[in-house]
C-alpha cells in the first residue's frame, strides 16, 4: 500500500452561490421556467455551462434539487431552469416565484455531444434526431439552441416531442420559431379532446415514420421517462440507427452532485459525475434491470 | 502519513522492541505532539474507538467472540492490550464524521448568505489500526480524494492523521481478510506497526514521522527471540482464519446474476436495518439534512451517514427506484464486491467481517456469494422488450 499523497487544494464542492429568480414563465400545468440571476456579478461573469448539464438549486431550510439548465449555453448570463413541481424543493420554488432568493451550485455533469453534430463537409452533414418525453425536453432545449446557432453545419434536424395531453406539450410556443430555423418539430400526445388535430400515440411511432436517408450516420438524443427511452432505443435500432449514435439523459436521486454521496448510482455509474448524459451502449445493460 | 523512503527510514529496516510499560509513554508522546490519540476502549459491552489518555484506557485483558449476528466481549485473563478483534467502530467515523456541517446559510438583505465554515482540523493519531483497516482507509482515500471532486472534510483529517498499526495475533470467526488479500499482516501504509508479544511490542517503522516518535521512546533493537515470537503470533492469526470468499471473477459473477433467485431469499431475511453499512469501514454514502433555527434565519447543512438500505435513498419524483429489500441488498452487495472495481479499481470489501457480526439476523455475505456461485443463473441474455402495445390510434391530419 502506498502512502497518502495530499492532492492540491480545490474549491469546496459545497460552495453555493447566492441567486435570485428574475422572472417566471408558466409553461404547462405544474411546470414553469425560472430565469435565474446571480447576486454576485463576478460569479455571473464566470459562469458557463454546456447543453445537458444541471445545477443544484438550493432552498435554505428545505434542501437542494438537481435541475437541468434549459436555456442557451451561448448566453449563460441568461440562465433558465424549467421545473416541474414534484417535491418539497420544487414546490417551494414555485410558491416563491419572482424575486425569491436561492442558492446555486454548478454546473455539474456531462453534456450532449454537440460538436459531434457538426460537419464542415457540406456533402456529409449529419442528421440529428431529438426525442423528448414530457419534462425531458427541458435538458434538450439547450442542444436545440446550439444546433440553431450553427444550423448550416447540420443536416436534417428533427425534434419529436411526446406529452400526456396537448396542454402538457412543453415549449410549444417555441415550435414555430424552431421550424423557421429549419427544424422539423413533431408532437404527439397520449390523449386529447376534439380540438387536437395532431398525432395521438407514443413518440416512437413518429420516429418510425421519419424515412431517414442515412440512418447509420444519424445522431439521436433522448430524454424522458426511462420506459420511453428504452422504446426509443428499440425503435431507433429497427430504423438502423447505430446504438453507438444514441445518447440518453438519465435521472436518479442527485444529492451531492459530485460523486461523493452514493445516491445516484446505476450499476457502476455515478449519474451526477459520469452522467446524466451517456452514450447509450455504456448504460444499456443497466437500463434493462428493474430497480437497479 | 508522509512516507519518505529516506536513509533514516531505511536504516530502521531493523525492528525495534519496546516494553509494555512504554505504551503509556507512546500515548503521552503523541499527546505532547498535539495529537488526539484514538484507540480501543471498552464501552457498553463492546470494544470501540475513542480518545485514550493513558494505556490504562485500553482494553487490557479483553477479547471477544464473534459469530454471524453475534458479538460478545470476554475476559481473557492475560495482560494483552490488543487481544481483541474488530468491534463495531472503524476509523471512518473520525476521517468521515457521521455528522458534519458542510455549509451554513444566513438570511441577509440580499437574500441568503452561504458560507463554508472554516474549521480547525482535528489531528488524530490512530492507535491499533489493523491490516484490513489500513486497506479500508486506502479505499476511502481513493473515494474521497482521488476523483474529479475532493471531499475537503476527509482530505484535511486524513492528511493530518498518524497511523499506528497493531498486527493481528488472533482472528475472529467472522474474519476473511486472507480472501480479500488485505491481511492479517500490515506491510505498509502505517507510521509505526506494533506486534504485541508477552513482554512488550516488536515495532516496525513505516515513515519518518513514525521514526521520530520511536526516537522519543525507550526502545532497543528487537532480538531474535522477540522477532520469532512476534512472527509466530502473527502466523497464529493466519491459521485461525476459517472464513473464505472465492473472489475469482467475482465482479462478473455478480453483475451477470442480477436476477438470481438468491436475492429474493436474502431479502426474506434482511431487515433493511442499515447496520452492515454503518459498521462497514468503506461504505461512504451520505445525505444532507437542513437544520434550521426557530426563525428559519440560520440554516446548517448537516451531512450525515446514509445507507442504500434506506427506502428514500433512491427517491426520485416517481418514488424510490429501489422499492424493495431485494433491490436494496442487491445494490449493497454488487456495489461492494462488483461495481466498486469499475469505480475505484478495487473491491470495496476488506474482509473485516463486521457486517456479518453486526447483522441482527446473521446474514453472511460470504455465504450469499457462495450460493450465487454454486448455482449461477447467468442473466447476460436479459429479456427483450415487448413491442409498444399502443401505437398511433388515428391518422394525423397535420403535425401539431
Amino acid at each position: 500500500m502506498r502512502a497518502f499523497a495530499k492532492p492540491a487544494p480545490q474549491p469546496s464542492p459545497w460552495l453555493t452561490h447566492s441567486v435570485r429568480i428574475r422572472s417566471v414563465l408558466k409553461e404547462t400545468p405544474g411546470v414553469a421556467t425560472y430565469d435565474i440571476e446571480f447576486v454576485d456579478n463576478e460569479a455571473a461573469q464566470a459562469y458557463q455551462f454546456k447543453p445537458g448539464q444541471f445545477n443544484m438549486l438550493y432552498v435554505p431550510g428545505v434542501g437542494e434539487a438537481a435541475i437541468s439548465i434549459s436555456s442557451s449555453a451561448h448566453s449563460p448570463q441568461v440562465l433558465r431552469h424549467t421545473i416541474r413541481e414534484a417535491g418539497g424543493v420544487t414546490r417551494t420554488i414555485a410558491e416563491g416565484g419572482r424575486g425569491m432568493s436561492l442558492g446555486l451550485r454548478g454546473p455539474f455533469g456531462t453534456s450532449w455531444p454537440l460538436e459531434s453534430c457538426f460537419s464542415v463537409d457540406p456533402l456529409a452533414k449529419k442528421e440529428v434526431i431529438i426525442v423528448a418525453g414530457g419534462i425531458g425536453l427541458a435538458p434538450l432545449r439547450p442542444i436545440i439552441y446550439g444546433l440553431c446557432q450553427r444550423r448550416a453545419q447540420v443536416g436534417r434536424v428533427v425534434v419529436l416531442v411526446g406529452a400526456r395531453t396537448p396542454i402538457d406539450l412543453l415549449f410549444s410556443h417555441e415550435y414555430e420559431q424552431w421550424r423557421e430555423q429549419g427544424i422539423e418539430v413533431q408532437a404527439t400526445v397520449d390523449r386529447a379532446n376534439g380540438d387536437w388535430l395532431g398525432n395521438i400515440g407514443v413518440v416512437t411511432s413518429l420516429l418510425n415514420r421519419l424515412n431517414l436517408k442515412r440512418p447509420e450516420e444519424c445522431l439521436l438524443m433522448t430524454c424522458g421517462p426511462e420506459v420511453m427511452m428504452r422504446y426509443v432505443v428499440q425503435t431507433a435500432k429497427s430504423c438502423r440507427i447505430p446504438l453507438t449514435n444514441i445518447w440518453v439523459s438519465l435521472e436518479r436521486n442527485m444529492n451531492c452532485a459530485v460523486g461523493l454521496c452514493g445516491h445516484c448510482q446505476l450499476g457502476p455509474e455515478f449519474l451526477c459525475k459520469d452522467g446524466p448524459v451517456f452514450p447509450y451502449p455504456r448504460v444499456a445493460n443497466w437500463m434493462k434491470v428493474q430497480a437497479l | 502519513m508522509s512516507l519518505v523512503n529516506s536513509e533514516a527510514v531505511t536504516r530502521f529496516a531493523e525492528l525495534a522492541f519496546i516494553r509494555k510499560e512504554e505504551l503509556s509513554q507512546l500515548i503521552q508522546v503523541l499527546r505532547d505532539q498535539g495529537y488526539c490519540v484514538v484507540g480501543p476502549r471498552v464501552d457498553q459491552g463492546a470494544i470501540v474507538y475513542a480518545e485514550v489518555e493513558t494505556a490504562e484506557d485500553l482494553p487490557r485483558g479483553w477479547s471477544d467472540q464473534q459469530q454471524p449476528g453475534q458479538y460478545r466481549i470476554t475476559s481473557n485473563n492475560t495482560d494483552s492490550y490488543f487481544a481483541y478483534n474488530l468491534g463495531p467502530h472503524s476509523w471512518k467515523q473520525f476521517l468521515f464524521p457521521s455528522q458534519h456541517t458542510l455549509a451554513t446559510t444566513d438570511r441577509c438583505e440580499a437574500g441568503w448568505q452561504m458560507t463554508v465554515p472554516e474549521e480547525v482540523t482535528p489531528k488524530y493519531a490512530f492507535l491499533g489500526v489493523r491490516a484490513c483497516e489500513l486497506k479500508a482507509i486506502a479505499i476511502q482515500d481513493r473515494v474521497f480524494t482521488e476523483g474529479p471532486f475532493v471531499d475537503p472534510v476527509y482530505l484535511e483529517r486524513r492528511a493530518a492523521a498518524l497511523l499506528i498499526a497493531v498486527q493481528c495475533t488472533q482472528a475472529a470467526s467472522t474474519c476473511f481478510c486472507t480472501s480479500m488479500n488485505t491481511g492479517p499482516q500490515s506491510t505498509s501504509g502505517f507510521d509505526l506497526a506494533l506486534t504485541e508479544i508477552e513482554d512488550g511490542f516488536e515495532v516496525e517503522v513505516g515513515s519518518e514521522a513514525g521514526l521520530a516518535i520511536l526516537g522519543k521512546l525507550a526502545y532497543q533493537s528487537a532480538t531474535e527471540r522477540h522477532s520469532q515470537r512476534a512472527m509466530a503470533l502473527r502466523q497464529r492469526a493466519v491459521a485461525q482464519i476459517e472464513r473464505h470468499m472465492d473472489t475469482a471473477g467475482l465482479r462478473d459473477l455478480l453483475m451477470n446474476n442480477l436476477e438470481h433467485p438468491r436475492w429474493d431469499r436474502v431479502a426474506e431475511r434482511c431487515l433493511s436495518c442499515t447496520n452492515c453499512t454503518m459498521v462497514c469501514p468503506t461504505c461512504f454514502c451520505s445525505t444532507v439534512n437542513e437544520v434550521t433555527d426557530l426563525q428559519g434565519d440560520h440554516v446548517e447543512r448537516q451531512r450525515v451517514w446514509d445507507s442504500c438500505f434506506n427506502p428514500d435513498f433512491s427517491y426520485i419524483a416517481g418514488g424510490p427506484v429501489r422499492n424493495n429489500t431485494r433491490s436494496r441488498y442487491r445494490q449493497w452487495l454488487t456495489h461492494k464486491l462488483a461495481s466498486w472495481h469499475d469505480q475505484f479499481d478495487s473491491s470495496g470489501c476488506v474482509g473485516c467481517g463486521r457486517c456479518i457480526a453486526w447483522c441482527p439476523v446473521g446474514i453472511d455475505l460470504t455465504e450469499e456469494v457462495a450460493r450465487i456461485r454454486s448455482e449461477p443463473n447467468d442473466q447476460r441474455t436479459l429479456p427483450v422488450l415487448q413491442p409498444a402495445a399502443v401505437m398511433t390510434c388515428r391518422v394525423p391530419r397535420s403535425n401539431s
